[in-house]
C-alpha cells in the first residue's frame, strides 16, 4: 500500500519509500522516513495535493509523489 | 578582528524576525551570485564587529534545492567564525535535522530555540540543559518577536567563535556506516586537515552528493572505490544510502526529544482551527476568491491604482490637489468647460469646412483621449449658442483655485528650464527624456508597495502555503506553482507588480517560468490599444477585449507545456513536498520591512534600463533628418525620425504577419515604452492624413489586424516592465531568453493568425499560407512531444 491509498483521516506507517533523486531525498529531509507514522489530514479542494501531519507539522503532497511513499 | 555569524534554520522559523531584531536597519540585501536566492547581511546593534549573515531558509544541507546549495556553499567555502542555528521551539523534531547536519561542518554552532514564548503558552516543557549536552554546543531559549534571550545568544556565539573550537559531532551512525565513512576518510581525505570536515565530506560521499565529488575532484578510479563501500553498507542494510543516512538521523533526533521534551496533552491549536475552515473542502475556494479579490481590489482597483494614476498623472504629470481636496469639483468644471467648448469648436469646424455657417443641427466630432476613437454627436444652434455663452464668460478652469495645487515635477522642471534660457534640445531631452524615464520607474513603486505589504501579509501569516496548495492541481499542469496565480491575477492590472509577485515562488524553474509568461495577460495599459484595434480594424465588435483575454491564457498554456518540455527547463522534476506552516498574526515591522525591501529592489536593479532605454526611444523619437539636416523634430514629424528609419528598415519582420508596413513597426516600438503609447503613436501617424480610425481601417485588414494585436499584446512588455523581468531573473542569459521567446512566441502566433485568417476571410493562399500552417505544426510537435528531459 502507498500513502495515496490510505484514506483521509487514516494514519499509516512507512515503510519505505521508492523512487530516487531529489524528489525522494526531498520527502525524506522533511521528515518521511522508514518507521514513521503519518496522517492524512486532508484532500485540497480541487482533488489533490493532500495534507499530512507528520512528526508534528502539517505538510502537503502531491498524490503522484505519495506512490513513492510505501506504508502500512 | 570582525566576527561573521551565520543564521541558519528552517523557513518560518523565525529567522528573519531574529535577523532584523539583531540588526536594526544596518542591513544590506541583495541577492547571491548569479542566483535569485535573496542575500542579507548585517551589523549586530550592539557591537559593529559582528557580522550577521541570514542565509536562506533551508531544511537540509543537500545538493538539490538552490537555497541549500548556495548555503552550504557558504559555509564551507567562507567559513564564517561561528552559526547560531534557528530553532522553531514548536517544532523541535524537524528544525533538528538541519542541526544534526550544521554540527558537522566544523564551525561552532550554538542553538537559539525561538518561539520559547508559544511553547510555554502550549505548556511544552523543553530541557536545554539535557539537549545541550545530548548535541554538545550550547542551547538558548529565545524569543526574536519579544526580544527575549536576544543578546545572550550572540554572546555565545561570539564567545564560540572567538574561541574557535567546534564541537565535534555527537551523533554516530550505525556501525557499518561508520566503517564506509572511515574507509572514505582514509581515501581521499586524508589531506584535509580539520577532523570534523572531513568527517561531513565523508558523508556527502557517502550520500553519492555529485556536487562534492566534483569539488574534491575526485578521480574515476577513486570514486568507483568509494562506490564498494557505499554498495556493500547499503546491501548489509537492506537500503540506499541517503535513506540510511536521512532514518538514522531522524531516529537518533527521536532518541533526544525522548528524554528533554515534554509536550502537555493538547486538543485542536488555534492554527488547526483557523486551517479547518479556510482549506474546507467546501469553503476554500469561495474564501480564496474572497482572498484574491481582495488583493486584487486593493492593489490594483482602488489604492494601488490611485497610487499608480497620482505618481504618473500627478507627481509625474500635470500635478495634483492636495489630498485629492477639490479634485472632484475641478474635474466637473473642467469636463463642463470642455463639453462646450467641443461644441464651439465643432461649430467653427463646420464653418470652415462648409464656409458657410450650419443653419440647423450640425455635427461634431468628440475624441476619446485614450483610444483616439472620434464619435460624432449633435448640437442644435441653441446649444451652439449656449455653448459659446458659457466659453466666453468662463475662462477654463484653474486647478489652483479648486485646492492646494501641486504641480507635477515635469511642470516644476519645465518651468525652471524656460527661466534659465534652456534650448529646446537640452529641455526636450530633460523632460521627455530623463525626467519621463525616472517617471516610468518610480510611477509604479507605489502600487508595488501597496501589492507587497498584501504579500508580505499573505506569505507571513501562512495563507501563501495554502495558495499554493489550493491552487496547485490546476498550474503544475504549465510547469508552474500554485502560486503563480497571485502574479498572473495582478497582471491583469500591470505586470510590474505581476512579475514582481513572483518573487514569493520557491522554486527556481517554476518561477522562471512565471516571469516569462505572466505578461501574456493583457494588463491595463493595453487596454486602450485593444479598444482602439476593436474600434478602428473591427468596427467596435464586442468579441475583440474577451479574445485578447483568452489569447493571453491560451499563450501561459501553450508556452507552459512548451517550455517544460525544453533544455531549459530540464532536470529532475521539482518536489512538490511543501510545508503548511501554522497560522500566525505576523508583525507590522517584519511586513512593512519586507515592502520597503522589494520595493527598492525595483527601484535600484530595474531602474538603470528603464531610464536608458526611455531616454533612447525618446532621441530616436524626437530627432531626425528634415531636408537632408538632423535636427530637432516636432510631435508631428514623426515620419522623418529616426524611429521611422528604423522602423522602415525593420518593417519586412512582420510582412508574414500582414503589416509589414514602418507606421505599424513604429507603433511597436513605442509600445515598449508604454503600451498605451501604442494608440498615441498611430493617432499621430493616421492622423496626418484626416480620421485615424478610417486611415487605420485603410492599413489593416482583418486578419492583418488582429495579427497587430496579438503581436502587441504578447511581444516582450514595456520597458519597466523589462526592467522587472531584469530583476527577477538575476541573470541576463534569462532575461534575454525570456524577452526573446516572448517576442518569438508573439511573431509566430502572429504569423498563424494573420495567415490562417487570411485564407478562411479572404481565400488568400500562398507560400506564407505554407509556413503559417508548419507554424501550427511546431507549436502541436512542441505541446504533444515526449518530455525527454523529464520523465
Amino acid at each position: 500500500m502507498t500513502l495515496r491509498d490510505v484514506q483521509v483521516g487514516q494514519s499509516a506507517k512507512v515503510t519505505k519509500i521508492s523512487g530516487e533523486g531529489a524528489v525522494k531525498r526531498r520527502i525524506m529531509d522533511m521528515g518521511i522516513t522508514k518507521g514513521v507514522e503519518v496522517y492524512v489530514r486532508k484532500i485540497a479542494p480541487l482533488g489533490d495535493p493532500v495534507e499530512i501531519t507528520v512528526r508534528g507539522y502539517e505538510l502537503s503532497v502531491r498524490k503522484a509523489d505519495a506512490e513513492m511513499i510505501i506504508c502500512e | 578582528m570582525g566576527i561573521r555569524i551565520a543564521l541558519a534554520g528552517n523557513p518560518n522559523c523565525g529567522k528573519t524576525t531574529l535577523f532584523n531584531a539583531l540588526t536594526g536597519s544596518n542591513q544590506f540585501v541583495g541577492n547571491w551570485p548569479g542566483v535569485t536566492v535573496e542575500y542579507k547581511e548585517g551589523k549586530y546593534k550592539g557591537n559593529k564587529e559582528v557580522t550577521i549573515v541570514d542565509l536562506p531558509g533551508i531544511y537540509s544541507l543537500s545538493p538539490y534545492t538552490l537555497e541549500e546549495v548556495v548555503s552550504r556553499n557558504y559555509l564551507i567555502d567562507e567559513k564564517p567564525e561561528a552559526i547560531i542555528n534557528v530553532i522553531d521551539g514548536t517544532n523541535l523534531e524537524r528544525n533538528l535535522y538541519l542541526t544534526t547536519q550544521v554540527v558537522e561542518l566544523g564551525i561552532p554552532v550554538v542553538i537559539a530555540i525561538n518561539m520559547m514564548d508559544v511553547v510555554e503558552k502550549n505548556g511544552d516543557k523543553i530541557n536545554t540543559k539535557k539537549l545541550s549536552e545530548e548535541i554538545g554546543v550550547p542551547v538558548i531559549e529565545i524569543s526574536a518577536l519579544k526580544n527575549r534571550g536576544l543578546k545572550e545568544i550572540v554572546d555565545a556565539a561570539v564567545k564560540a567563535g572567538k574561541e574557535a573550537n567546534a564541537q565535534s559531532p555527537k551523533h554516530r551512525f550505525n556501525g557499518s556506516v561508520e566503517h564506509a565513512l572511515a574507509h572514505i576518510e582514509e581515501l581521499c581525505l586524508h589531506n584535509i586537515n580539520d577532523e570534523n570536515v572531513q568527517r561531513w565530506y565523508s558523508i556527502k560521499l557517502f550520500e553519492r552528493d555529485e556536487k562534492i565529488q566534483e569539488k574534491l575532484g575526485l578521480s574515476s578510479d577513486v570514486i568507483q572505490h568509494i562506490e564498494n563501500d557505499i554498495a556493500s553498507c547499503e546491501k548489509e542494510l537492506d537500503d540506499d544510502a541517503e535513506s540510511i543516512i536521512t532514518g538514522e538521523r531522524y531516529n537518533y533526533i527521536g532518541t533526544i526529544i525522548d528524554g528533554c521534551v515534554k509536550k502537555a496533552k493538547k486538543g485542536m491549536t488555534t492554527s488547526d482551527k483557523i486551517d479547518q475552515v479556510v482549506t474546507n473542502r467546501f469553503l476554500a475556494l469561495p474564501i480564496f476568491a474572497v482572498v484574491m479579490f481582495l488583493v486584487y481590489y486593493v492593489s490594483v482597483t482602488t489604492i494601488g491604482g490611485w497610487a499608480t494614476d497620482w505618481a504618473n498623472d500627478g507627481v509625474f504629470g500635470d500635478g495634483w490637489h492636495l489630498f485629492a481636496i477639490g479634485s472632484a469639483d475641478y474635474n466637473d468644471a473642467a469636463d463642463e468647460f470642455t463639453a462646450n467648448q467641443l461644441i464651439v469648436d465643432g461649430y467653427d469646424l463646420y464653418v470652415e469646412e462648409n464656409e458657410s455657417e450650419p443653419t440647423g443641427d450640425f455635427e461634431y466630432p468628440v475624441e476619446d483621449e485614450e483610444t483616439a476613437a472620434v464619435e460624432y454627436e449633435t448640437a442644435s444652434l441653441e446649444d451652439y449658442a449656449e455653448a459659446k455663452a458659457y466659453v466666453e464668460s468662463n475662462e477654463e478652469p484653474d486647478p489652483a483655485e479648486y485646492g492646494v495645487w501641486i504641480p507635477g515635477i515635469p511642470v516644476f522642471v519645465e518651468a525652471g528650464l524656460d527661466a534659465i534660457g534652456c534650448n529646446d534640445v537640452v529641455k526636450g531631452l530633460i523632460l521627455d527624456g530623463i525626467v519621463a524615464g525616472v517617471g516610468a520607474v518610480l510611477g509604479f513603486v507605489p502600487q508595488i508597495l501597496v501589492l507587497f505589504i498584501f504579500l508580505a501579509f499573505l506569505e507571513a501569516c501562512g495563507y501563501m502555503a495554502r495558495v499554493a496548495f489550493i491552487m496547485d492541481r490546476i498550474f503544475r499542469k504549465f510547469g508552474l506553482s500554485g502560486k503563480s496565480f497571485i502574479p498572473m491575477l495582478i497582471g491583469t492590472g500591470c505586470g510590474i507588480p505581476g512579475i514582481m509577485a513572483s518573487r514569493t515562488i520557491e522554486n527556481d524553474r517554476d518561477r522562471k517560468m512565471t516571469i516569462m509568461t505572466t505578461t501574456f495577460i493583457p494588463c491595463g495599459a493595453k487596454l486602450p490599444f485593444i479598444a482602439m484595434v476593436a474600434g478602428a480594424i473591427f468596427g467596435g465588435a464586442a468579441w475583440v477585449a474577451p479574445s485578447a483575454y483568452f489569447l493571453g491564457i491560451f499563450a501561459i498554456i501553450v508556452s507552459g507545456i512548451m517550455l517544460k518540455k525544453t533544455k531549459l527547463f530540464a532536470g529532475d522534476p521539482a518536489p512538490f513536498v511543501m510545508e503548511l506552516p501554522a497560522y500566525h498574526w505576523p508583525t507590522l515591522g517584519n511586513v512593512l520591512r519586507s515592502m520597503w525591501e522589494r520595493g527598492w529592489s525595483f527601484i535600484k536593479k530595474a531602474g538603470t534600463i528603464i531610464l536608458l532605454s526611455t531616454i533612447v526611444v525618446w532621441f530616436c523619437t524626437f530627432f531626425g533628418f528634415v531636408d537632408g539636416a538632423f535636427t530637432m523634430l516636432e510631435e508631428d514629424q514623426i515620419d522623418c525620425s529616426i524611429l521611422a528609419g528604423i522602423g522602415k528598415a525593420l518593417a519586412w519582420i512582420f510582412i508574414p504577419l500582414g503589416f509589414g508596413d514602418w507606421e505599424a513597426t513604429v507603433a511597436s516600438i513605442t509600445g515598449l515604452v508604454a503600451k498605451e503609447n501604442i494608440v498615441g503613436t498611430l493617432a499621430i501617424i493616421y492622423g496626418a492624413s484626416g480620421d485615424v480610425y478610417e486611415t487605420m481601417r485603410a492599413a489593416f485588414t482583418n486578419a492583418s489586424g488582429f495579427a497587430f494585436l496579438a503581436f502587441n499584446l504578447l511581444c516582450a512588455p514595456c520597458f519597466a516592465a523589462m526592467g522587472a523581468i531584469k530583476r527577477e531573473m538575476n541573470n541576463t542569459k534569462w532575461f534575454w531568453t525570456a524577452i526573446g521567446y516572448q517576442c518569438g512566441f508573439a511573431w509566430v502566433i502572429g504569423l498563424i493568425v494573420y495567415q490562417v485568417g487570411s485564407l478562411i476571410l479572404a481565400g488568400q493562399f500562398g507560400i506564407g499560407t505554407i509556413f503559417g500552417f508548419a507554424a501550427i505544426a511546431v507549436l502541436v510537435y512542441g505541446l504533444v512531444r515526449k518530455d525527454k528531459y523529464n520523465n
